[in-house]
């Protein structure tokens, strides 16, 4: 069990490398002289040169890749070429709207997923379970974006409940940043709990056909005890992989929910910053993003283990 | 081997409809049989004859869609007329089924300790400890050495062979009245097959408890049973002691079963230099009807050497040979 | 070919899939045809105007038809809709098909690599293409086909696992016929019916992708038309022409959900073992 935890923290080490690697090759080596890049194509080529030097783009690929995994340990990322900040700090400060935001639109999703999903497979093909199932066709089909503005729409135009964007921050009071990100975490998750919600009836409906639960009848369980007992543990294994896969998804929806609600988060600042041709910061954010998926699916590797106890002795 | 003469079960005219493409269609066509305490009842018949299903309907566990009907009678009960709860309190209390797959039959996130232990902790309400306490000795009956120790393993740990014990052992947690067992053996090596049928054998002498085992075996039914009920086409063709109903099959469709074992007389064999004086195995020409195409009379008429006008019409009634050994045909014996 | 048009009639929303589908297409091919040459001409006297006999849909700020820019939207999506999955089909199945024929090493890397990928979602490694080379369709489109390889790769290979354990593929290997052949008459005929499902579901996707990059201006550029791109445009009009920002939100929410039905109709239609009870 042991080893088994630390070959999959070793796998995870090595894949965050090979991540770093391809980010670096394709945001700093790729695009050729960055500092050309940042100057324009017809700047002074004395000046490029200078900014070059000064940005330490001279030096040997390997030895910055070697700085930069260095500088990623103990948060030292360098600074913003745009902001004149130093890129963790601005980092931090925009993780401080990203993070409650994914976990909002993360808890929101689960809630309303789970629920739909264990109510459709309890009533399959009838009323309740039809209605479901059309409402999730129609949530996967929207684009998460589109619904934003229909809430923005809806909430702000219309209603005047709430503002149509922006984040003051959370100096203002909980409460005021918490209404201001409810709209976003609310379209992101509802297009998210769709997808789940078709998983989690689906993941059900297949573990009740299974032999076990016919055991478990003739011994004289009931629906419940059978549904809550013996079914939704069985679920949960392709529902937690699902969630681990869908949280890369949410990570990268924010981008563009971020932008739609003009929240100053992280993905606003990638956005931003590739319109800046802020490649450092480019370079960093995706690191980060790619940091918490890997981290994710890692944790999502661990619950395998507690929910289904015949993985650990395969690995054994 | 002593069976009182307490009635157990009694099962008159049940029907079984099944769901199909083709609407609704009987596979179990209205049979009558009963059980005493004690006794151990055969019953026997090809794939898709409605045993399973018969098995099934007892529990009142049939596949959603289909629908049972006729009378179930058990300890002055009719099963086919109580409703999910009653049924609930009944299943793995008094009466309990083992199945055919003991591979996938656990379930392989809970230790079987914990599974053998449910039934006792809902049906006699026993705290975890004894019912774990109960569980180790039951699994040592059933020949799971060092239970203790093993109460807390998951099911993948165990071969096809200790998971049907675990399985018995599970059904027969709170000494049921009646267990059927559904094809328990099929999917095990022939000498797992009967240490097992052996192992309920005993078990079910030892409890007095009634027992009914399905197979498709001829030779499991041979040494494990006392009566035997021969199915065929959702009806239940001959009923017997097993010793009258294999040594004198009366109805064509098991003296058809009967010729088509294979014989070994000693002086066959496979690598005869003369294969043409082997003699062919004897097998009953044409199929079992399908679901939709029953006929109206006999569903064996149109395999049956012996069939008479008569017998594409209407089911023959049924006839006694003697005290126990009943068929339904019109063959003159 | 008979049976499944039977079944395939009795499958109400495979129906509806099959028709949303074809409205779209319909679309796009009117629009490559009838308008291919039609500039969108910006005319700022006719702009936000309400929906009429005459602009069907209304006008936008710019002055153009709202109905015939939807129209021609439809072009954008489904173009790279369709270049994005056949790279993602193309590649992706080839890497599967040789993973599952070669196993060992070759299968490990392959795999890994795929996995690997996993780790970049699909508008985060879009965003970096273009940061890197410049928004664009092209580059959109190069993007979401690079996310495709990965998915079609890891499916070909699990479905051409189970055929290549089956005992008539196993027969053929003891007979002495190739890995080559073997993969081309047995495994790729059978694993046809998954990937058809897949490619349509990824269709769907990609349109979603291409929509949500035009929004944020990394995809469609003008003047080529595309739904996301208006939707954009609209949100800046929210509070004088909200009714810009629904049009083409639910075009590509008809595309997307005809799509989808019409993936799921075929799974339970075209593969006995897929169907399910639903």
């Amino acid at each position: 069990m042991i080893a088994y935890l630390f070959r999959r923290f070793l796998t995870l080490l090595a894949t965050l490398l090979g991540a770093a690697a391809i980010i670096f090759i394709g945001l700093d080596l790729l695009p050729g002289n960055a500092s050309q890049i940042l100057m324009g194509a017809d700047a002074d080529p004395e000046a490029v040169k200078a900014l070059a030097q000064q940005l330490g783009l001279d030096r040997p690929a390997i030895e910055r890749f070697a700085e930069w995994l260095w500088g990623l340990s103990h948060m030292e990322l360098g600074n913003s070429y745009a902001y004149s900040a130093p890129v963790a700090e601005l980092i931090l400060q925009r993780m401080s709207v990203t993070v409650p935001l994914a976990l909002m639109a993360m808890s929101i999703t689960t809630l309303l997923a789970l629920t739909a999903g264990v109510y459709a497979a309890s009533k399959q093909n009838q009323a309740g379970d039809v209605g479901i199932m059309g409402l999730s066709q129609l949530g996967v089909a929207i684009p998460n974006f589109w619904f934003a503005i229909l809430l923005i729409l809806l909430f702000a135009v219309q209603l005047n409940w709430l503002k149509a964007g922006g984040f003051d921050g959370w100096d203002e009071g909980v409460w005021e940043g918490f209404k201001a990100l409810i709209l976003p975490a609310v379209s992101l998750a509802v297009v998210q709990a769709a997808i789940l919600a078709r998983i989690t009836r689906s993941a059900i409906l297949e573990v009740l056909r299974e032999d076990y639960i016919r055991t478990a009848r003739a011994k004289g369980l009931g629906a419940q005890s059978v549904l809550w007992g013996h079914a939704l543990r069985n679920a949960l294994i392709p529902v937690v992989t699902v969630m681990g896969l869908q949280f890369a998804n949410l990570l990268t929806g924010t981008i563009v929910i971020e932008n739609v609600f003009y929240l100053p988060g992280l993905g606003r600042l990638i956005f931003q910053s590739i319109a800046n041709r802020d490649l450092i910061v480019v370079r960093n954010c995706v690191m980060l993003l790619t940091i918490m998926v890997v981290v994710v699916n890692f944790i999502v590797d661990l619950l395998y283990v507690v929910i289904d106890p015949r993985i650990k002795s395969h690995q054994s | 081997m002593s069976a009182n003469n307490i009635s157990l079960l009694r099962v008159n005219n049940l029907r079984v409809l099944v769901p199909t493409i083709a609407g609704n269609l009987q596979a179990v066509r209205g049979i009558d049989f009963n059980l005493n305490a004690g006794e151990t009842l055969g019953l026997m018949g090809e794939s898709g004859c409605g045993k399973s299903l018969t098995a099934l309907a007892l529990m009142g566990l049939l596949p959603q869609g289909s629908r049972a009907s006729g009378e179930i009678w058990f300890q002055n009960q009719n099963l086919l007329q109580l409703n999910e709860s009653q049924l609930c309190q009944l299943r793995g209390n008094r009466i309990a089924m083992i199945f055919q797959e003991p591979m996938t039959a656990l379930n392989p996130v809970h230790t079987i300790g914990h599974q053998v232990a449910e039934p006792l902790r809902i049906h006699q309400q026993l705290s975890k400890r004894d019912a774990l306490d109960r569980t180790a000795e039951l699994l040592n009956r059933v020949g799971i050495d060092s239970s203790r120790h093993r109460i807390h393993a998951y099911p993948h740990q165990f071969s096809g062979g200790q998971r049907q014990r675990i399985m018995i052992a599970m059904a027969l947690a709170c000494s049921p009245d009646l267990l059927i067992a559904d094809e328990p053996t099929t999917a095990l090596d022939v000498t797992v097959a009967h240490k097992v049928l052996d192992l309920l054998h005993t078990l079910a002498e030892q409890n007095g408890m009634g027992l009914i085992l399905i197979s498709h075996d001829l030779g499991v039914m041979a040494r494990h049973v006392q009566r035997i009920m021969v199915m065929y086409g959702g009806q239940i063709m001959e009923e017997g002691t097993t010793p009258s109903v294999l040594s004198r099959p009366a109805h064509p469709y098991t003296q058809g079963l009967m010729a088509s074992r294979p014989h070994w007389n000693g002086q066959q064999s496979t690598y005869s230099s003369q294969s043409n004086s082997r003699p062919r195995l004897k097998n009953i020409p044409g199929q079992v009807p399908a679901l939709h195409q029953m006929p109206l009379g006999c569903p064996f008429a149109d395999r049956c050497t012996f069939a008479e006008y008569d017998c594409h019409r209407s089911l023959a009634p049924i006839r006694s040979l003697d005290q126990t050994h009943l068929m339904r045909c019109r063959k003159k014996v | 070919m008979n049976y499944f048009l039977s079944r395939a009639r009795r499958h109400p929303s495979f129906i509806v899939g099959v028709f949303l589908c074809l409205c779209l297409g319909a679309a796009a091919l009117v629009s490559f045809v009838w308008l291919s040459g039609v500039a969108f001409e910006v005319r700022m006297d006719q702009k936000l105007m309400l929906p009429s006999q005459q602009y069907w849909l209304g006008t936008d700020a710019l002055g153009r038809d709202v109905a015939l820019m939807l129209l021609a939207g439809s072009r954008s999506s489904i173009m790279v809709g369709i270049v994005a999955v056949g790279i993602g089909l193309g590649i992706g199945v080839l890497l599967g098909l040789w993973a599952a024929a070669a196993k060992g090493w070759t299968e490990e890397i392959i795999m890994r690599a795929c996995d690997f990928s996993f780790a970049f979602p699909a508008i985060l490694l879009a965003i970096m293409i273009t940061a890197v080379w410049g928004p664009g369709m092209i580059n959109a489109i190069i993007a979401i086909g690079i996310f495709n390889i990965p998915v079609f790769a890891r499916i070909t290979r699990a479905s051409a696992q189970t055929i290549w354990s089956l005992d008539y593929v196993l027969a053929a290997g003891a007979c002495g016929k190739g890995k080559f052949r073997i993969t081309i008459d047995h495994v790729l005929p059978n694993i046809m019916a998954v990937l058809i499902v897949q490619a349509t579901i990824q269709f769907a996707l990609a349109i979603l992708a291409e929509a949500a990059l035009s929004y944020l201006g990394l995809g469609t550029q003008p003047p080529e038309p595309s739904w996301g791109r208006m939707l954009s445009d609209a949100q800046s009009l929210l509070f004088q022409a909200p009714r810009l920002a629904v049009f083409p939100g639910v075009a590509i929410a008809l595309a997307v959900l005809g799509l989808n039905l019409m993936g799921d109709g075929l799974r339970d239609l075209l593969d006995p073992k897929m169907s399910r009870q639903r």
